[in-house]
Protein backbone atom coordinates (compact mmCIF):
# COMPACT_ATOMS: atom_id res chain seq x y z
CA UNK A 1 0.00 0.00 0.00
CA UNK A 2 1.05 3.53 -0.91
CA UNK A 3 2.59 5.08 1.80
CA UNK A 4 1.69 8.71 -0.10
CA UNK A 5 -0.73 11.13 1.74
CA UNK A 6 -4.12 10.43 0.46
CA UNK A 7 -5.67 13.39 -1.98
CA UNK A 8 -8.52 14.49 -3.69
CA UNK A 9 -8.43 14.75 -7.70
CA UNK A 10 -9.31 17.97 -7.75
CA UNK A 11 -6.25 19.05 -5.61
CA UNK A 12 -4.55 16.84 -8.20
CA UNK A 13 -6.04 18.08 -10.88
CA UNK A 14 -5.20 22.12 -9.38
CA UNK A 15 -1.43 20.91 -9.17
CA UNK A 16 -1.17 19.17 -12.44
CA UNK A 17 -3.13 22.10 -13.97
CA UNK A 18 -0.75 24.48 -12.85
CA UNK A 19 2.37 22.46 -13.58
CA UNK A 20 1.00 21.83 -17.47
CA UNK A 21 -0.54 24.94 -17.98
CA UNK A 22 2.49 27.14 -17.19
CA UNK A 23 4.11 25.21 -20.00
CA UNK A 24 1.71 25.46 -22.26
CA UNK A 25 0.81 28.99 -23.86
CA UNK A 26 -2.49 27.93 -24.99
CA UNK A 27 -4.22 26.77 -21.91
CA UNK A 28 -6.94 28.93 -20.36
CA UNK A 29 -8.76 28.36 -17.19
CA UNK A 30 -12.20 29.59 -16.22
CA UNK A 31 -13.88 29.06 -13.31
CA UNK A 32 -17.71 30.21 -12.22
CA UNK A 33 -16.20 31.80 -8.90
CA UNK A 34 -15.58 28.41 -7.24
CA UNK A 35 -12.15 28.10 -8.06
CA UNK A 36 -10.64 27.65 -4.07
CA UNK A 37 -13.05 24.59 -4.14
CA UNK A 38 -12.45 23.01 -7.65
CA UNK A 39 -8.32 23.98 -7.20
CA UNK A 40 -8.22 25.74 -10.53
CA UNK A 41 -7.40 28.45 -7.92
CA UNK A 42 -3.77 26.95 -8.14
CA UNK A 43 -3.45 27.40 -11.85
CA UNK A 44 -4.55 30.82 -11.32
CA UNK A 45 -2.18 31.82 -8.49
CA UNK A 46 0.70 30.57 -11.73
CA UNK A 47 -1.00 31.84 -14.69
CA UNK A 48 -3.34 34.66 -13.30
CA UNK A 49 -3.17 36.05 -17.26
CA UNK A 50 -5.08 32.78 -18.34
CA UNK A 51 -7.28 32.32 -15.68
CA UNK A 52 -10.85 33.73 -16.25
CA UNK A 53 -12.67 34.48 -13.51
CA UNK A 54 -16.67 34.39 -15.12
CA UNK A 55 -18.64 34.70 -12.14
CA UNK A 56 -21.82 32.72 -11.02
CA UNK A 57 -22.90 31.59 -14.68
CA UNK A 58 -21.91 28.14 -16.08
CA UNK A 59 -23.46 28.05 -19.11
CA UNK A 60 -21.82 31.50 -20.23
CA UNK A 61 -18.34 30.02 -18.73
CA UNK A 62 -19.05 26.98 -21.09
CA UNK A 63 -19.73 29.20 -24.01
CA UNK A 64 -16.78 31.43 -24.09
CA UNK A 65 -14.33 28.48 -23.61
CA UNK A 66 -16.25 27.15 -26.42
CA UNK A 67 -15.54 30.20 -28.09
CA UNK A 68 -11.74 30.72 -26.65
CA UNK A 69 -11.03 26.86 -27.78
CA UNK A 70 -12.34 27.79 -31.96
CA UNK A 71 -10.12 30.19 -31.39
CA UNK A 72 -6.86 28.31 -30.67
CA UNK A 73 -6.94 27.83 -26.70
CA UNK A 74 -6.92 24.48 -24.74
CA UNK A 75 -10.00 25.77 -21.97
CA UNK A 76 -10.66 24.10 -19.18
CA UNK A 77 -13.62 25.72 -17.72
CA UNK A 78 -14.17 24.61 -14.09
CA UNK A 79 -17.20 23.97 -11.69
CA UNK A 80 -18.83 21.43 -9.47
CA UNK A 81 -20.30 18.50 -11.57
CA UNK A 82 -23.96 19.14 -11.25
CA UNK A 83 -23.47 23.12 -11.76
CA UNK A 84 -22.08 21.86 -15.10
CA UNK A 85 -23.95 18.85 -16.04
CA UNK A 86 -26.71 21.28 -15.52
CA UNK A 87 -26.11 23.54 -18.64
CA UNK A 88 -26.12 20.49 -20.60
CA UNK A 89 -27.21 21.84 -23.88
CA UNK A 90 -24.41 24.40 -23.70
CA UNK A 91 -22.26 21.50 -23.64
CA UNK A 92 -24.40 19.68 -26.25
CA UNK A 93 -23.97 22.29 -28.80
CA UNK A 94 -21.54 25.12 -28.14
CA UNK A 95 -18.51 22.53 -27.18
CA UNK A 96 -19.36 19.04 -28.24
CA UNK A 97 -20.97 19.62 -31.59
CA UNK A 98 -18.61 22.77 -32.02
CA UNK A 99 -15.59 20.41 -31.83
CA UNK A 100 -14.45 22.67 -29.21
CA UNK A 101 -11.49 21.82 -27.44
CA UNK A 102 -12.77 22.20 -24.21
CA UNK A 103 -12.31 20.77 -20.40
CA UNK A 104 -15.30 20.59 -18.91
CA UNK A 105 -14.65 19.81 -15.55
CA UNK A 106 -17.00 19.04 -13.07
CA UNK A 107 -15.61 18.56 -9.59
CA UNK A 108 -17.76 17.27 -6.04
CA UNK A 109 -18.73 14.07 -7.58
CA UNK A 110 -21.48 12.02 -6.49
CA UNK A 111 -22.64 11.39 -3.01
CA UNK A 112 -19.07 12.07 -1.95
CA UNK A 113 -19.40 16.12 -1.54
CA UNK A 114 -21.49 14.91 1.75
CA UNK A 115 -22.88 17.53 4.07
CA UNK A 116 -24.29 19.73 1.00
CA UNK A 117 -26.61 17.91 0.15
CA UNK A 118 -28.46 16.56 -3.16
CA UNK A 119 -28.76 20.27 -5.00
CA UNK A 120 -24.98 20.19 -4.90
CA UNK A 121 -24.62 16.16 -5.63
CA UNK A 122 -23.77 15.60 -9.20
CA UNK A 123 -24.83 12.11 -10.07
CA UNK A 124 -26.42 12.58 -13.35
CA UNK A 125 -23.21 13.62 -14.84
CA UNK A 126 -21.75 10.70 -16.54
CA UNK A 127 -24.76 9.53 -18.00
CA UNK A 128 -25.30 12.82 -19.61
CA UNK A 129 -21.78 13.33 -20.93
CA UNK A 130 -21.74 10.29 -22.29
CA UNK A 131 -24.39 10.61 -24.94
CA UNK A 132 -22.26 13.07 -26.81
CA UNK A 133 -21.07 11.79 -29.70
CA UNK A 134 -17.07 12.39 -29.77
CA UNK A 135 -17.42 13.76 -26.28
CA UNK A 136 -14.43 12.04 -23.84
CA UNK A 137 -15.16 11.01 -20.34
CA UNK A 138 -12.65 10.54 -17.67
CA UNK A 139 -12.30 9.79 -14.43
CA UNK A 140 -9.05 9.11 -12.42
CA UNK A 141 -9.29 7.12 -9.60
CA UNK A 142 -5.83 8.52 -8.02
CA UNK A 143 -3.71 11.35 -8.22
CA UNK A 144 -1.10 9.77 -10.16
CA UNK A 145 -3.99 9.11 -12.74
CA UNK A 146 -5.20 12.60 -12.73
CA UNK A 147 -1.69 14.27 -13.52
CA UNK A 148 -1.91 11.85 -16.74
CA UNK A 149 -5.09 12.73 -17.99
CA UNK A 150 -4.21 16.48 -17.42
CA UNK A 151 -1.46 16.61 -19.26
CA UNK A 152 -2.85 14.06 -22.44
CA UNK A 153 -6.12 16.49 -22.07
CA UNK A 154 -3.58 19.69 -23.13
CA UNK A 155 -1.03 17.75 -25.03
CA UNK A 156 -3.04 14.96 -26.98
CA UNK A 157 -6.21 14.86 -26.80
CA UNK A 158 -8.31 16.82 -29.64
CA UNK A 159 -11.81 16.24 -28.69
CA UNK A 160 -14.23 17.82 -26.28
CA UNK A 161 -14.08 16.14 -23.01
CA UNK A 162 -14.91 15.76 -19.30
CA UNK A 163 -13.04 15.00 -16.23
CA UNK A 164 -15.36 14.17 -13.69
CA UNK A 165 -13.23 14.72 -9.93
CA UNK A 166 -13.80 13.99 -6.25
CA UNK A 167 -13.61 16.52 -3.39
CA UNK A 168 -12.31 13.40 -0.61
CA UNK A 169 -9.30 12.67 -0.46
CA UNK A 170 -8.30 9.28 -2.29
CA UNK A 171 -5.48 6.80 -1.93
CA UNK A 172 -2.63 6.74 -4.42
CA UNK A 173 -3.11 3.38 -6.30
CA UNK A 174 -0.71 3.77 -8.74
CA UNK A 175 3.09 3.91 -8.91
CA UNK A 176 5.46 6.13 -10.07
CA UNK A 177 5.81 6.29 -13.19
CA UNK A 178 2.90 4.36 -14.34
CA UNK A 179 1.43 5.59 -17.71
CA UNK A 180 -2.15 6.01 -18.27
CA UNK A 181 -3.53 4.89 -21.62
CA UNK A 182 -6.77 6.31 -23.04
CA UNK A 183 -9.88 3.58 -23.76
CA UNK A 184 -7.88 1.12 -21.46
CA UNK A 185 -9.59 -0.45 -18.81
CA UNK A 186 -6.77 -0.06 -16.22
CA UNK A 187 -6.70 -3.63 -14.33
CA UNK A 188 -5.36 -3.28 -10.71
CA UNK A 189 -5.57 -6.81 -9.74
CA UNK A 190 -6.27 -10.26 -11.19
CA UNK A 191 -8.76 -12.67 -9.56
CA UNK A 192 -11.27 -15.35 -11.37
CA UNK A 193 -14.21 -15.42 -9.37
CA UNK A 194 -16.02 -12.25 -9.39
CA UNK A 195 -14.53 -9.20 -10.84
CA UNK A 196 -15.00 -5.89 -9.43
CA UNK A 197 -15.03 -2.53 -12.12
CA UNK A 198 -15.47 0.46 -10.37
CA UNK A 199 -14.52 4.60 -11.05
CA UNK A 200 -14.07 7.83 -8.59
CA UNK A 201 -13.73 7.79 -5.48
CA UNK A 202 -14.61 4.21 -4.82
CA UNK A 203 -11.82 2.20 -6.62
CA UNK A 204 -9.81 2.11 -3.71
CA UNK A 205 -12.80 0.89 -1.56
CA UNK A 206 -13.03 -1.78 -4.23
CA UNK A 207 -9.65 -2.44 -3.74
CA UNK A 208 -9.93 -2.64 0.02
CA UNK A 209 -13.32 -5.02 -0.42
CA UNK A 210 -11.37 -7.49 -2.45
CA UNK A 211 -8.64 -7.74 -0.41
CA UNK A 212 -11.57 -8.87 2.25
CA UNK A 213 -13.17 -10.87 -0.04
CA UNK A 214 -9.73 -12.64 -0.45
CA UNK A 215 -9.27 -13.70 2.72
CA UNK A 216 -12.53 -15.60 2.55
CA UNK A 217 -11.22 -17.77 -0.31
CA UNK A 218 -12.59 -15.68 -3.35
CA UNK A 219 -10.62 -14.55 -6.07
CA UNK A 220 -11.52 -10.98 -6.86
CA UNK A 221 -10.61 -8.85 -10.17
CA UNK A 222 -10.77 -4.95 -9.91
CA UNK A 223 -10.76 -3.43 -12.54
CA UNK A 224 -10.37 0.91 -12.55
CA UNK A 225 -12.53 2.42 -15.33
CA UNK A 226 -11.18 5.55 -15.52
CA UNK A 227 -11.49 5.95 -19.29
CA UNK A 228 -15.82 6.20 -19.98
CA UNK A 229 -15.39 6.97 -22.77
CA UNK A 230 -13.88 5.94 -25.30
CA UNK A 231 -14.30 2.76 -23.25
CA UNK A 232 -12.39 -0.48 -23.40
CA UNK A 233 -15.05 -2.93 -25.27
CA UNK A 234 -12.63 -5.50 -25.81
CA UNK A 235 -11.35 -4.78 -22.26
CA UNK A 236 -14.92 -5.71 -21.07
CA UNK A 237 -15.64 -8.72 -23.11
CA UNK A 238 -12.52 -10.13 -21.85
CA UNK A 239 -13.62 -9.97 -18.68
CA UNK A 240 -16.51 -10.96 -18.87
CA UNK A 241 -15.58 -14.41 -20.80
CA UNK A 242 -13.01 -14.97 -17.30
CA UNK A 243 -15.29 -14.06 -14.30
CA UNK A 244 -18.93 -15.44 -13.95
CA UNK A 245 -20.35 -12.44 -12.49
CA UNK A 246 -19.29 -8.78 -13.14
CA UNK A 247 -20.25 -6.11 -9.97
CA UNK A 248 -19.77 -2.43 -11.19
CA UNK A 249 -19.07 0.11 -8.57
CA UNK A 250 -19.31 3.86 -8.80
CA UNK A 251 -20.53 7.00 -7.20
CA UNK A 252 -23.12 8.04 -9.58
CA UNK A 253 -26.63 7.01 -10.14
CA UNK A 254 -26.49 3.38 -11.39
CA UNK A 255 -28.73 4.57 -14.27
CA UNK A 256 -26.48 5.85 -17.02
CA UNK A 257 -23.26 5.73 -15.50
CA UNK A 258 -19.98 2.98 -15.79
CA UNK A 259 -22.36 0.16 -14.72
CA UNK A 260 -24.79 1.28 -17.50
CA UNK A 261 -21.42 1.21 -19.90
CA UNK A 262 -20.71 -2.10 -19.00
CA UNK A 263 -23.93 -3.42 -18.83
CA UNK A 264 -24.28 -2.12 -22.83
CA UNK A 265 -21.07 -3.61 -23.58
CA UNK A 266 -21.44 -7.02 -21.35
CA UNK A 267 -24.95 -7.30 -22.83
CA UNK A 268 -24.11 -7.71 -26.74
CA UNK A 269 -20.71 -9.53 -26.38
CA UNK A 270 -22.48 -11.97 -23.56
CA UNK A 271 -20.51 -13.30 -20.83
CA UNK A 272 -20.67 -12.76 -16.84
CA UNK A 273 -23.93 -11.57 -15.25
CA UNK A 274 -23.68 -7.70 -14.44
CA UNK A 275 -24.67 -6.16 -11.23
CA UNK A 276 -24.77 -2.18 -11.50
CA UNK A 277 -23.83 -0.93 -7.74
CA UNK A 278 -24.12 3.01 -6.86
CA UNK A 279 -26.63 5.35 -6.12
CA UNK A 280 -29.81 2.91 -6.68
CA UNK A 281 -31.78 5.91 -8.39
CA UNK A 282 -32.13 7.53 -5.41
CA UNK A 283 -31.66 11.11 -4.65
CA UNK A 284 -28.70 11.95 -2.32
CA UNK A 285 -29.11 13.55 1.09
CA UNK A 286 -27.16 15.90 4.00
CA UNK A 287 -23.77 13.68 5.94
CA UNK A 288 -21.01 12.99 6.19
CA UNK A 289 -18.64 11.30 3.18
CA UNK A 290 -17.79 8.44 5.69
CA UNK A 291 -21.76 7.99 6.42
CA UNK A 292 -23.10 8.61 3.08
CA UNK A 293 -20.81 6.09 1.38
CA UNK A 294 -21.68 3.91 4.38
CA UNK A 295 -25.32 4.51 3.96
CA UNK A 296 -25.19 3.35 -0.12
CA UNK A 297 -22.72 1.10 0.49
CA UNK A 298 -19.65 2.22 -1.05
CA UNK A 299 -16.96 1.81 1.70
CA UNK A 300 -15.32 -1.47 1.54
CA UNK A 301 -17.34 -3.02 3.66
CA UNK A 302 -20.94 -2.44 1.68
CA UNK A 303 -18.95 -3.10 -1.32
CA UNK A 304 -17.54 -7.07 0.27
CA UNK A 305 -21.63 -7.45 1.30
CA UNK A 306 -22.48 -6.27 -2.20
CA UNK A 307 -20.14 -9.07 -3.97
CA UNK A 308 -21.22 -11.83 -1.51
CA UNK A 309 -24.63 -11.55 -2.11
CA UNK A 310 -24.46 -11.76 -5.52
CA UNK A 311 -22.23 -14.30 -5.85
CA UNK A 312 -25.08 -16.16 -3.41
CA UNK A 313 -27.81 -15.45 -5.74
CA UNK B 1 -14.66 51.59 -49.99
CA UNK B 2 -12.52 54.12 -51.16
CA UNK B 3 -13.10 54.10 -54.38
CA UNK B 4 -16.84 53.66 -54.22
CA UNK B 5 -19.39 56.56 -52.99
CA UNK B 6 -21.57 56.16 -50.45
CA UNK B 7 -24.32 56.38 -52.57
CA UNK B 8 -23.05 53.46 -54.85
CA UNK B 9 -22.64 51.30 -52.21
CA UNK B 10 -26.03 51.42 -51.30
CA UNK B 11 -27.73 51.23 -54.36
CA UNK B 12 -25.42 47.82 -55.01
CA UNK B 13 -26.51 46.48 -51.64
CA UNK B 14 -30.24 47.01 -52.48
CA UNK B 15 -29.79 45.58 -55.74
CA UNK B 16 -27.96 42.65 -54.49
CA UNK B 17 -30.34 42.44 -51.48
CA UNK B 18 -33.27 41.94 -53.86
CA UNK B 19 -31.69 38.93 -55.53
CA UNK B 20 -30.82 37.42 -52.60
CA UNK B 21 -34.19 37.88 -51.51
CA UNK B 22 -35.63 36.21 -54.11
CA UNK B 23 -32.95 33.37 -53.96
CA UNK B 24 -33.95 32.72 -49.87
CA UNK B 25 -37.26 32.41 -50.78
CA UNK B 26 -36.82 29.84 -53.56
CA UNK B 27 -34.03 27.93 -50.75
CA UNK B 28 -36.73 27.65 -48.62
CA UNK B 29 -39.58 26.44 -50.61
CA UNK B 30 -37.61 23.95 -52.42
CA UNK B 31 -36.20 22.45 -49.02
CA UNK B 32 -40.19 22.53 -48.63
CA UNK B 33 -39.14 24.11 -44.66
CA UNK B 34 -37.41 26.91 -43.00
CA UNK B 35 -37.90 30.62 -41.64
CA UNK B 36 -38.43 32.88 -44.56
CA UNK B 37 -39.35 35.93 -42.17
CA UNK B 38 -36.15 36.49 -39.84
CA UNK B 39 -34.36 35.37 -42.52
CA UNK B 40 -35.60 38.61 -44.97
CA UNK B 41 -35.22 40.77 -41.73
CA UNK B 42 -31.32 39.67 -41.25
CA UNK B 43 -30.44 39.90 -44.63
CA UNK B 44 -29.50 43.57 -45.35
CA UNK B 45 -27.44 43.62 -42.32
CA UNK B 46 -25.45 40.89 -43.10
CA UNK B 47 -24.89 41.73 -46.58
CA UNK B 48 -23.57 44.95 -46.15
CA UNK B 49 -21.13 43.23 -43.10
CA UNK B 50 -19.60 40.77 -45.68
CA UNK B 51 -19.78 43.07 -48.64
CA UNK B 52 -18.55 46.08 -46.70
CA UNK B 53 -17.10 45.52 -43.71
CA UNK B 54 -15.54 41.64 -43.04
CA UNK B 55 -11.94 41.19 -42.87
CA UNK B 56 -11.78 37.53 -44.18
CA UNK B 57 -10.90 35.20 -46.92
CA UNK B 58 -13.51 33.01 -48.49
CA UNK B 59 -10.51 30.95 -49.87
CA UNK B 60 -9.24 30.14 -45.96
CA UNK B 61 -12.41 30.36 -43.83
CA UNK B 62 -10.25 29.40 -40.94
CA UNK B 63 -7.53 32.45 -41.11
CA UNK B 64 -6.37 33.18 -37.65
CA UNK B 65 -7.01 37.43 -38.11
CA UNK B 66 -10.27 36.86 -39.76
CA UNK B 67 -13.42 38.60 -38.41
CA UNK B 68 -15.88 36.72 -37.00
CA UNK B 69 -19.46 36.44 -37.75
CA UNK B 70 -21.85 34.16 -35.12
CA UNK B 71 -25.30 34.00 -36.49
CA UNK B 72 -26.72 33.25 -32.78
CA UNK B 73 -30.32 33.47 -34.23
CA UNK B 74 -29.76 30.18 -36.26
CA UNK B 75 -32.79 30.00 -38.06
CA UNK B 76 -32.26 32.72 -40.25
CA UNK B 77 -29.44 30.90 -42.15
CA UNK B 78 -30.36 31.09 -45.27
CA UNK B 79 -29.30 34.73 -45.69
CA UNK B 80 -26.06 33.89 -44.56
CA UNK B 81 -25.89 30.95 -46.70
CA UNK B 82 -26.56 33.06 -49.61
CA UNK B 83 -24.43 35.70 -48.74
CA UNK B 84 -21.36 33.25 -48.41
CA UNK B 85 -22.12 31.76 -51.55
CA UNK B 86 -22.00 35.12 -53.58
CA UNK B 87 -19.36 36.40 -51.49
CA UNK B 88 -17.11 32.95 -52.66
CA UNK B 89 -17.33 30.63 -50.14
CA UNK B 90 -18.96 27.87 -52.49
CA UNK B 91 -20.78 27.46 -55.66
CA UNK B 92 -24.22 29.49 -56.08
CA UNK B 93 -25.54 25.77 -57.43
CA UNK B 94 -25.40 24.36 -53.87
CA UNK B 95 -27.62 26.97 -52.49
CA UNK B 96 -30.66 25.22 -53.41
CA UNK B 97 -29.69 21.72 -51.63
CA UNK B 98 -30.65 23.41 -48.14
CA UNK B 99 -31.71 20.68 -45.29
CA UNK B 100 -31.13 17.85 -47.94
CA UNK B 101 -29.31 15.02 -46.39
CA UNK B 102 -25.31 15.16 -47.10
CA UNK B 103 -25.57 18.72 -47.74
CA UNK B 104 -23.21 21.18 -46.02
CA UNK B 105 -26.35 23.49 -45.44
CA UNK B 106 -27.71 22.41 -42.83
CA UNK B 107 -30.92 23.97 -41.17
CA UNK B 108 -28.98 25.80 -38.79
CA UNK B 109 -25.57 26.25 -38.83
CA UNK B 110 -22.82 23.99 -37.92
CA UNK B 111 -19.44 25.01 -38.25
CA UNK B 112 -17.90 21.43 -38.74
CA UNK B 113 -19.64 21.31 -42.24
CA UNK B 114 -18.84 24.86 -43.06
CA UNK B 115 -16.08 27.09 -41.46
CA UNK B 116 -17.43 29.95 -42.10
CA UNK B 117 -20.01 29.39 -39.65
CA UNK B 118 -18.16 29.75 -37.45
CA UNK B 119 -20.31 27.66 -34.34
CA UNK B 120 -23.12 25.58 -34.13
CA UNK B 121 -26.20 28.09 -33.41
CA UNK B 122 -29.86 27.57 -33.32
CA UNK B 123 -30.20 26.73 -29.58
CA UNK B 124 -31.02 30.13 -28.99
CA UNK B 125 -28.71 32.34 -26.37
CA UNK B 126 -26.06 30.28 -26.97
CA UNK B 127 -23.91 32.78 -29.38
CA UNK B 128 -22.81 35.57 -27.76
CA UNK B 129 -21.04 33.80 -25.54
CA UNK B 130 -19.31 31.96 -28.15
CA UNK B 131 -18.46 35.14 -29.71
CA UNK B 132 -17.84 36.64 -26.41
CA UNK B 133 -15.08 33.41 -26.09
CA UNK B 134 -13.40 34.34 -29.39
CA UNK B 135 -13.39 38.49 -28.75
CA UNK B 136 -11.47 37.49 -25.42
CA UNK B 137 -9.15 35.55 -27.35
CA UNK B 138 -8.46 38.07 -29.67
CA UNK B 139 -7.66 40.15 -26.41
CA UNK B 140 -5.34 37.64 -24.82
CA UNK B 141 -3.87 37.12 -27.97
CA UNK B 142 -3.46 40.66 -28.90
CA UNK B 143 -4.99 40.31 -32.18
CA UNK B 144 -6.99 43.47 -34.27
CA UNK B 145 -10.15 41.43 -35.30
CA UNK B 146 -13.58 41.84 -34.58
CA UNK B 147 -15.98 39.45 -33.26
CA UNK B 148 -19.66 40.07 -34.92
CA UNK B 149 -23.01 38.41 -33.15
CA UNK B 150 -26.41 38.55 -34.78
CA UNK B 151 -29.18 37.49 -32.46
CA UNK B 152 -32.73 37.99 -32.67
CA UNK B 153 -35.03 40.06 -30.28
CA UNK B 154 -37.27 36.70 -28.93
CA UNK B 155 -34.04 35.05 -28.57
CA UNK B 156 -32.54 37.27 -26.11
CA UNK B 157 -35.36 35.91 -23.54
CA UNK B 158 -32.68 33.87 -23.16
CA UNK B 159 -31.20 33.94 -19.78
CA UNK B 160 -27.75 32.93 -21.01
CA UNK B 161 -27.25 36.46 -22.92
CA UNK B 162 -27.65 38.65 -20.39
CA UNK B 163 -25.05 36.56 -18.46
CA UNK B 164 -22.78 37.22 -21.31
CA UNK B 165 -23.97 40.71 -21.91
CA UNK B 166 -22.52 40.85 -18.19
CA UNK B 167 -19.13 39.65 -18.62
CA UNK B 168 -17.86 41.00 -21.89
CA UNK B 169 -18.77 44.69 -20.43
CA UNK B 170 -16.09 43.35 -17.41
CA UNK B 171 -14.02 42.40 -19.68
CA UNK B 172 -14.19 45.74 -21.29
CA UNK B 173 -14.53 43.68 -25.21
CA UNK B 174 -15.11 46.39 -27.58
CA UNK B 175 -13.90 44.27 -30.33
CA UNK B 176 -17.41 42.46 -29.74
CA UNK B 177 -20.34 43.80 -31.77
CA UNK B 178 -23.49 41.94 -30.81
CA UNK B 179 -26.49 42.98 -33.53
CA UNK B 180 -30.34 42.40 -32.08
CA UNK B 181 -32.75 41.62 -35.11
CA UNK B 182 -35.75 43.18 -33.93
CA UNK B 183 -38.48 42.30 -36.04
CA UNK B 184 -41.06 41.92 -33.66
CA UNK B 185 -42.28 38.46 -33.69
CA UNK B 186 -41.36 35.19 -32.44
CA UNK B 187 -43.27 31.90 -33.10
CA UNK B 188 -46.17 31.93 -30.80
CA UNK B 189 -47.05 36.19 -31.27
CA UNK B 190 -45.27 39.31 -31.50
CA UNK B 191 -42.88 40.15 -28.77
CA UNK B 192 -45.54 42.61 -27.33
CA UNK B 193 -47.92 39.66 -26.39
CA UNK B 194 -45.12 37.46 -25.80
CA UNK B 195 -42.51 39.16 -23.41
CA UNK B 196 -43.61 42.61 -23.95
CA UNK B 197 -41.28 43.52 -20.96
CA UNK B 198 -37.84 42.57 -23.43
CA UNK B 199 -38.24 46.11 -23.97
CA UNK B 200 -36.89 49.04 -23.12
CA UNK B 201 -34.14 46.86 -24.65
CA UNK B 202 -31.85 49.73 -25.36
CA UNK B 203 -31.81 50.89 -21.92
CA UNK B 204 -31.16 46.74 -20.86
CA UNK B 205 -27.77 46.52 -22.55
CA UNK B 206 -26.55 49.97 -21.29
CA UNK B 207 -27.07 48.88 -18.17
CA UNK B 208 -24.95 46.01 -18.37
CA UNK B 209 -22.14 48.17 -19.28
CA UNK B 210 -22.30 48.49 -23.55
CA UNK B 211 -22.50 51.34 -26.16
CA UNK B 212 -25.78 50.56 -27.86
CA UNK B 213 -27.14 52.47 -30.69
CA UNK B 214 -30.41 51.76 -32.48
CA UNK B 215 -31.25 51.95 -36.30
CA UNK B 216 -33.30 51.54 -39.09
CA UNK B 217 -32.28 47.77 -39.80
CA UNK B 218 -33.37 48.29 -43.61
CA UNK B 219 -31.95 52.10 -44.55
CA UNK B 220 -28.75 51.50 -45.59
CA UNK B 221 -27.28 54.33 -44.87
CA UNK B 222 -28.05 53.69 -40.97
CA UNK B 223 -26.47 50.22 -41.20
CA UNK B 224 -23.10 51.21 -42.89
CA UNK B 225 -22.83 54.25 -40.28
CA UNK B 226 -23.87 51.84 -37.30
CA UNK B 227 -20.89 49.09 -38.23
CA UNK B 228 -18.38 52.39 -38.82
CA UNK B 229 -19.38 53.23 -34.93
CA UNK B 230 -18.65 49.88 -33.91
CA UNK B 231 -15.44 50.07 -35.36
CA UNK B 232 -14.69 52.57 -32.34
CA UNK B 233 -12.82 50.70 -30.01
CA UNK B 234 -14.03 52.72 -26.76
CA UNK B 235 -13.29 50.15 -24.11
CA UNK B 236 -17.51 48.58 -24.23
CA UNK B 237 -18.90 46.28 -26.40
CA UNK B 238 -21.16 47.36 -28.56
CA UNK B 239 -24.90 46.76 -29.40
CA UNK B 240 -26.59 47.55 -32.58
CA UNK B 241 -30.39 47.43 -32.05
CA UNK B 242 -31.71 47.02 -35.73
CA UNK B 243 -35.37 47.51 -35.66
CA UNK B 244 -36.75 45.45 -38.76
CA UNK B 245 -39.70 44.28 -40.43
CA UNK B 246 -40.13 40.01 -40.50
CA UNK B 247 -40.57 38.99 -43.95
CA UNK B 248 -39.15 42.25 -45.25
CA UNK B 249 -39.55 43.05 -49.12
CA UNK B 250 -42.61 41.12 -49.88
CA UNK B 251 -45.51 42.86 -48.88
CA UNK B 252 -47.61 39.24 -47.88
CA UNK B 253 -44.60 37.68 -46.17
CA UNK B 254 -44.52 40.90 -44.01
CA UNK B 255 -45.86 39.40 -40.96
CA UNK B 256 -44.90 38.89 -37.24
CA UNK B 257 -45.49 35.13 -37.14
CA UNK B 258 -47.18 33.95 -40.36
CA UNK B 259 -44.08 33.22 -41.98
CA UNK B 260 -42.06 32.42 -39.21
CA UNK B 261 -41.26 28.85 -40.39
CA UNK B 262 -43.09 28.24 -43.08
CA UNK B 263 -42.27 28.15 -46.52
CA UNK B 264 -43.77 30.01 -49.82
CA UNK B 265 -45.95 27.81 -51.75
CA UNK B 266 -44.89 27.27 -55.28
CA UNK B 267 -47.87 30.16 -55.94
CA UNK B 268 -46.28 32.47 -53.21
CA UNK B 269 -43.15 32.00 -54.45
CA UNK B 270 -43.60 33.25 -58.13
CA UNK B 271 -45.68 35.80 -56.79
CA UNK B 272 -42.49 36.60 -54.38
CA UNK B 273 -40.04 36.62 -57.14
CA UNK B 274 -42.67 39.05 -59.43
CA UNK B 275 -42.87 41.91 -56.32
CA UNK B 276 -38.87 41.71 -55.78
CA UNK B 277 -38.37 42.20 -59.37
CA UNK B 278 -41.13 44.81 -59.78
CA UNK B 279 -39.22 46.72 -56.96
CA UNK B 280 -36.54 47.29 -59.12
Amino acid sequence: MSTVKPIATRQAFGEALAAVGAEHNEVVVLDADLSKSTKSELFAKKCPDRFIQMGIAEQNMLGVAAGLALSGKVTFACSFACFVAGRFETIKISVAYAGARVRVVGTHAGVGIGEDGYSQMGLEDVGLMRTLPEMVVLQPSDDVETHAMVRWLVTDCTQPAYLRLTRQNLRRLHPDGWTWTPGKLDVLREGTDVAIIASGGPVMNAMDAAEALAKEGRSVAVANLSSIKPLDHAGIAALAKKVKLIVTVEDHNVIGGIGSAVAEVVAETGGARVHRHGVLDVFGESGTPEALYEKHRLDPKGIAEVVREQLAR
Amino acid sequence: MSATSRTETVAMLAKMTREMRATILSMITQAGSGHPGGSLSVIDFIAALFFTRLKHDPKNPTWADRDRFVLSKGHAVPALYVTLAKRGYFDESQLMTLRQLGSPLQGHPVNRFMAACEAPTGSLGQGLSVAHGMALAAKLDKKSYTTFCLMGDGEIQEGQVWEAAMSASKFALDNLVAIVDWNGGQIDGSITEVMPSLEPVVAKFEAFGWDVKEIDGHDFDAILDSIAWADERGGKPKCIVARTVKGKGVSFVEHPTKYHGAALTKDELARAHAELKEAK
